[in-house]
């Protein structure tokens, strides 16, 4: 029977620890387990043996780390093709009647991925796959992916496995103390990810005794479609006369997996510390315990590397700023690679309360396939809400899909069979909530029951692909009420009906409904409101629009969607009071009591970001935006940086008023011409290859611009070749490199070495923690500079005599 | 094959001093010290206290120092342990929320940045204390005592340990802790250290850190 038909009836058991049972057999400490399938094959069959005679259905071969990581090619296949063997061997050798199955155990890696660890994602699913593929070639039954405690490297080795087998996949994460993995996920979130992938089973093993996992495996009854693995630890190790012993005891240990397979756990085993006689005892315990089927469960919900976010009850709010429709400013940083512009909207977004964060980097000028993936990266390196990957191009939905640490949000699929056949098979394939707009070949309809038409066949063509209607979300498309006046009430009566005549969600871009109209905030809100009361379940919007705010906060504290109304009275105390609003800008009088030129000066020296930024866009109405640079910030810069070297402004200090700094730069950008740039000259910087340290090379950064330098950052761990082909592609006078550690000092040398020759003209600036004079003199730099305001000040004398 | 410990710490108190001498403040400053509430507030809850460590028996042949997981020529690791008979090795770390919230800062304040980088450092040194003040407080309950800890890349201790050290203690299995290709341990506030064991129970005098460092000028010493 096909194990995938058997766990629909039957509880699966799996078997208990290897590692425990190789220990007591004479594994010594460092050496490699996977091994044992070569130079200890009986033992390992024994083991095998041991565990189906006690009445486990599956074992998990003795391949936990085998990939190519820590074997070559060949020894992995051959470490592979054995322990397959000695499971089978095993069933041969097992009297026990019930049903078996050899299951190719893979586990992590030991490496972390990017962005927190230097392990490209590609290269992981590339190790996994290797794994797999021997996996398939020597007869596995099934694949067993477990003990992963990082979200990103379990969707890597599910993603390895559903491309190079057809094998049932298991999954199984391990879990703290706190009820979520190592780097931050909790069960909810792994489960909307792993099931949208297509795992067969998910669950939890190792780390805890089953009481300790209790909670979690509950959460998983809760959420999961498909069934729940429990295989946890047998408690926690001791060490008593010398012998390492296991506080859980096969008694109790049956006993407390027994009661959740009563609850509808439906495959169980033992991880560290658990024997054959732990696995007979749950067997012994549970064989008559009524199974329990998994019944399907109707939740829509996305979710990032840490939390999921459903659509239920309270409506979801999609933040549509990182989109350069009508955004000058935005296209630019597009156009300039500026993905820290991208990032701050999310961030600041995220801040302003909303759930999910719209992506669209879609520009005719740009490689939108390249700019999605790095957006999509770096944003999910600095905030942890679900994205929702917004673009027509195909190749790009795929890259930034793949690449996407979750459960994304696919924005969009439409009516048009050359649409659904395009993205359908991406949503089968990486999972996703997919936005579905009610339009096709023949266009927008006029009248709502035609759009919940084109809803229909979007839903019975996703249903091909075995896609849910939970995992569709409707946008049944706010029209521009200016242009035809019943625009708004279709829309309206589409998103009644979607929600109560098909059982869906919906999402709508409420903007739209405003173009043309003057003070759209009124609409917008207005029509948001009605849109609420309709049922929409989410909304694109403007989370930096007050009114907004307003109706989704009323409407949630009116719904009984806030406790206590506590949400809304948070929002209505933070909201500007009209009589304070305004702050003074005319009066200089704190200025001249502080010794400062002026108020712009004050608040840059200050670090008061909000007033910079303010006081400087009321001086561009009369001053040359050159001459503000020039008059106010540089010297109101001057006066902190002379503090500093002087020890009297410290570190934190500096940095606030640089920041304070940059605010007022973003409003001076704003008005000057975009071909009109008050850059001094080029600046390259990085810190070197093998290093990953870059708070300093920011700091550097930040304070370099401020000065008036065009840098270039290339980030971080930076081959020498890489930084002198920029050098010289910029033909950049000057280049600054940073390092962290004395292991990567030699990569600086290398790349001091390397500018030296192929940029003659170029002066290299270094610095970092291991860095000195000495240091920088024995390496060849140019200059040494023991902090960012001595880099600035060299930089300044280069530039004077360019 | 020894066994390896996992053991948490609930909240430890923050030292204030420690994580403004970490920023490079040197002195009293009202705006910095609002910026370090805030930063505080932030992180507050988001930080583990997470360690899993392995005792072992240490022998000397001749130039070469065995550590029970490990062979070792260090010079100052010898001297240091030249009472003792044990080590406790341990891995320590508080977890990648610190690293998320650096690397968000990073993108939008240096100045937080650099405040949750200072703190991450204080949280960590505070957890290897606790830990350390454990180990002593278990040894010193059986008539035994301990020597304070070092690390690899202190001093002549090779930093190439750190691949046995996490090999041995399944740094990545039992705390999430995992080394890179140069030697870097992610996530970023982390620590790996050694504890020496020794029978008798003398009170150990020797000064560690900033005390018996001789770079005099460097500008996060401790006033001594």
């Amino acid at each position: 029977m096909k194990i995938t038909e058997y766990i629909k009836n039957n509880i699966l058991y799996l078997d208990g620890s290897m590692g425990t049972l190789l220990q007591a057999r004479g594994l010594k400490a460092g050496e490699l387990p996977e091994r044992w399938n070569i130079t200890h094959a009986d033992e390992i069959c024994d083991i095998h043996r041991s565990y189906f005679d006690a009445g486990s259905n599956v074992v998990n071969t003795n391949t936990f780390g085998a990939n190519t990581l820590k074997f070559s090619l060949s020894e992995l296949e051959e470490i592979v093709k054995a322990a397959i063997e000695n499971a089978r061997t095993a069933i041969a050798q097992s009297s026990a009647v019930q049903e078996k199955w050899v299951a190719l155990d893979i586990g992590p890696t030991g490496r972390m991925l990017a962005p927190y660890g230097d392990f490209d994602f590609e290269d992981a699913v590339d190790v996994f796959a290797e794994t797999v593929k021997l996996g398939v070639k020597y007869g596995a039954d099934l694949i067993f992916i477990e003990t992963m405690n990082d979200s990103y490297e379990t969707k890597a080795a599910l993603l390895a496995a559903k491309e190079n087998s057809d094998l049932p996949v298991f999954v199984s994460n391990a879990y703290g103390e706190d009820g979520k993995l190592m780097t931050g996920a909790d069960p909810a979130a792994m489960i909307a990810m792993l099931e949208g992938m297509g795992a067969d089973a998910v669950g939890m093993n190792c780390s805890l005794g089953p009481k300790a996992l209790c909670e979690v495996a509950k959460k998983y009854l809760e959420y999961a479609s498909v069934p729940v693995i429990l295989k946890p630890n047998a408690g926690l190790p001791y060490v008593e006369n010398g012998r390492t012993l296991y506080d859980v005891q096969p008694q109790e240990f049956s006993q407390d997996v027994s009661e959740l397979i009563r609850c509808g756990v439906g495959i169980v085993g033992g991880c560290c510390g658990t024997t054959p006689e732990y696995i007979s005892a749950v067997v012994e315990k549970s064989h008559n315990i009524e199974f329990k089927p998994v019944l399907p469960k109707n939740f829509t919900c996305v979710s990032s590397y840490t939390k999921a976010v459903f659509f239920e009850e309270k409506p979801v709010l999609i933040g549509e700023r990182i989109n350069p429709t009508g955004k000058k400013r935005f296209k630019e940083a597009l156009i300039a690679n500026d993905i820290d512009y991208i990032l701050k909207e999310g961030i600041a977004q995220q801040e302003s309360g909303v759930d999910i964060l719209d992506v669209n980097v879609g520009l005719p000028e740009i490689d939108e396939e390249q700019m999605l993936k790095s957006a999509v990266c770096e944003l999910q390196a600095v905030s942890d809400l679900p994205l929702q990957i917004d673009t027509s191009d195909i190749k790009a939905m795929e890259t930034a899909l793949r690449r996407y640490n979750g459960k994304a949000m696919i924005n969009s699929v439409n009516g048009k069979q050359e649409s659904m056949d395009a993205v359908f098979p991406l949503a089968k394939k990486y999972g996703g909530i997919v936005v579905a707009l009610t339009l096709d070949e023949s266009g927008i309809p006029t009248k709502a029951q035609d759009r919940v038409e084109i809803a229909r066949k979007i839903l019975s063509e996703a249903s091909k692909y075995g896609i849910d209607k939970k995992n569709i979300v409707f946008d049944p498309l706010a029209l521009t009420v200016s242009a035809d006046n019943s625009a708004a009430k279709e829309t309206l009566l589409a998103v009644w009906a979607i929600k109560n005549e098909l059982g869906c969600h919906t999402s709508l871009g409420v903007s739209n409904v405003s173009f043309g109209l003057p003070q759209r905030d009124i609409i917008n809100s207005t029509f948001f409101a009605l849109a609420l009361s309709n049922g929409l379940s989410a909304a694109i919007m403007n989370p930096y629009s007050a009114e907004m705010l307003k109706v989704y906060y009323a409407f949630c504290a009116l719904n009984s969607l806030d406790d206590n109304c506590a949400q809304y009275i948070d929002f209505a105390q933070k909201l500007p009071k009209p009589e304070l609003a305004a702050v003074s800008v005319s009066s200089n009088s704190i200025a001249e009591n502080s010794g400062y030129k002026s108020e712009l000066q004050r608040a840059v020296a200050k670090g008061l970001k909000e007033q910079a930024a303010q006081l400087t866009d009321s001086l561009l109405q009369t001053t040359e935006p050159l001459r503000i640079v020039q008059e106010e910030i540089i010297p109101a810069l001057d006066i902190v940086g002379i503090g500093f070297e002087n020890k009297t402004v410290y570190l934190p200090q500096l940095l606030m008023s640089a920041e304070a700094a940059k605010f007022a730069f973003e409003q001076i950008k704003k008005s000057l011409p975009s071909d009109k740039s008050a850059d001094k000259c080029s600046f390259v910087i990085a810190t070197v290859k093998g290093d990953i340290h870059d708070i300093g090379k920011n700091i550097v950064k930040l304070l370099l611009e401020n000065y008036g330098f065009d840098v270039v950052d290339l980030g971080r761990d930076v081959d020498p070749v890489v930084v002198v082909d920029k050098v010289v592609e910029l033909k950049a006078p000057l280049a600054g490199l940073s390092a962290l550690m004395t292991t990567t000092v030699p990569a600086m040398e290398e790349t001091v070495r390397l500018l030296h020759e192929k940029a003659p003209w170029c002066k290299v600036v270094v610095g970092g923690a291991v860095l000195n004079q000495e240091y920088a003199d024995a390496i060849g730099a140019d200059k040494y500079a023991k902090d960012a305001m001595e880099t600035v000040r060299y930089a300044d004398k280069i530039y004077n005599v360019l | 094959m020894s066994i390896v410990f996992t053991e948490t710490f609930g909240f430890l108190p923050y030292d204030r001093g420690e994580i403004l001498r970490y920023s490079g403040t040197r002195g009293q400053s009202d705006d910095i010290d609002a910026l370090l509430d805030e930063c505080l507030e932030e992180i507050d809850g988001k930080t583990a206290n997470r360690v899993c460590y392995s005792e072992f028996e240490i022998s000397q042949y001749g130039a070469t120092l065995d550590l029970g997981f490990a062979k070792t020529n260090s010079l100052l690791l010898k001297k240091h342990l030249s009472d003792c008979d044990r080590i406790v090795v341990f891995a320590a770390t508080i977890g990648i929320e610190t690293d998320r919230l650096i690397a968000k800062y990073s993108r939008v304040s240096p100045a937080r940045a650099l405040m949750f980088q200072a703190i991450g450092a204080e949280r960590i040194e505070a957890l290897c204390n606790a830990f350390d003040d454990t180990v002593k407080n278990r040894y010193v309950a059986k008539g035994e005592r301990t020597v304070p800890r070092v690390s690899p890349g202190y001093g002549d201790i090779e930093l190439e340990m750190q691949r046995k050290i996490f090999s041995v203690l399944d740094c990545p299995r039992k705390i999430g802790l995992s080394l890179n290709d140069s030697l870097l341990m992610s996530p970023s506030k982390s620590v790996t250290a050694i504890i020496g064991v020794s029978q008798g129970n003398e009170i150990c005098t020797e000064k560690t850190g900033c005390a018996v460092c001789g770079y005099a000028n460097c500008e996060y010493r401790r006033d001594l």
